[in-house]
């Protein structure tokens, strides 16, 4: 009894603090000066023509590096959780597989993929999109291929070797920051280009890139792990 | 436009309680992925092109087919 009133005492102060919290707050009225700032001074400072990018990669920079970093912990801890299973009593199930459209239009179909997965993290500070979106598109062109293919395994190795030059370019790139110009880690230290053309906005497509690589390579082996618990053909 | 959000929501709306509802798992999964789907719409229709990129690609692929993995590991049918 005591404790279902002491609940309730809480639970009503809590409600209280929160709609005194929300009340404070006008609704629909814009707070914060930052986005302004953003918007009037992007193209200037930057030179990409997508805000968007130019606030997680110029601005926000280390953020994004703090994101990859995230990212690569879990699916390390996926393939490690994975690996940990004992390989032996690891159930195979018979294989079946797809027919023969499936097979062939994967095979058509998967160069596009990796082509358009591209062109988004290529193209990351002109369009929308970047490096997170184009790299879990060519990861999804991979699922495809493994959902064709379930004898199939990518090169592991390649991978790891892929994913570690991207984020080596990544950190590489923001290095130099530190000793040129501003002395600041992930300085914008290219020349800044016309605006529109694909070689502008100095470093941000080179990091933006980088980035496409890392977390394609990341789901990728995600992928590898998880579709390897049923359907798996070769060795590591 | 604004008709169009609305109608979105409202299917959003029953496929999320429909994925919670389904006794068969693999329906649930694909109603889940349905709702990813249909919020990345709705990011496209507030001008947020980049977030519905992400959320139709991690959303409504990737975490879709990871979760229909596990139902092929495990069960199909809630007890």
């Amino acid at each position: 009894m005591i404790r279902k009133i002491t609940y309730t005492i809480f639970l009503s102060i809590i409600v209280a603090t929160l709609i005194l919290f929300f009340v404070a707050f006008p609704f629909g009225k814009n707070k914060m000066g930052v986005g302004k700032y953003y918007l009037n001074n992007d193209i200037k400072q930057t030179g990409a023509a997508n805000v968007v990018t130019a606030v997680t990669l110029d601005y926000r920079g280390l953020d994004t590096l703090g994101e990859v970093t995230v990212l690569f912990a879990a699916a390390a801890g996926v393939s490690i959780l994975f690996y940990l299973i004992d390989q032996d009593k690891k159930k195979r199930e018979r294989q079946v597989y797809p027919n023969f459209i499936v097979r062939v239009g994967s095979r058509i179909i998967f160069p596009f993929i990796l082509l358009f997965g591209s062109y988004i993290f290529i193209h990351g500070h002109l369009t929308p999109g970047g490096g997170f979106q184009g790299g879990s598109i060519i990861a999804s062109g991979f699922l495809l291929l493994y959902l064709a293919y379930p004898g199939e395994r990518v090169n592991r190795k390649k991978l790891a070797v892929t994913e570690g030059l991207a984020g080596l370019t990544f950190v590489v790139f923001g290095a130099i920051g530190i000793f040129t110009g501003a002395h600041s880690f992930l300085f914008n230290f290219f020349p800044k280009g016309t605006l529109n053309m694909l070689f502008s906005a100095g470093i941000l497509p080179i990091l933006y890139i980088a980035i496409g690589f890392k977390v394609g390579s990341e789901f990728a082996g995600i992928i590898d792990d998880m579709m390897c618990q049923t359907v798996c053909g070769g060795e590591k | 436009m604004i008709i169009v959000s609305w109608i979105l929501i409202i299917i959003m709306i029953v496929l999320a309680i429909l994925s919670v509802q389904f006794k068969d798992l693999l329906a649930a999964v694909v109603a889940m992925g349905a709702v990813s789907l249909i919020i990345s719409l709705l990011f496209l229709l507030l001008q947020a092109p980049d977030v519905a990129m992400a959320e139709a690609s991690i959303g409504a692929a990737l975490t879709m087919i990871i979760y229909i993995i596990v139902v092929r590991k495990t069960e199909r049918r809630e007890k």
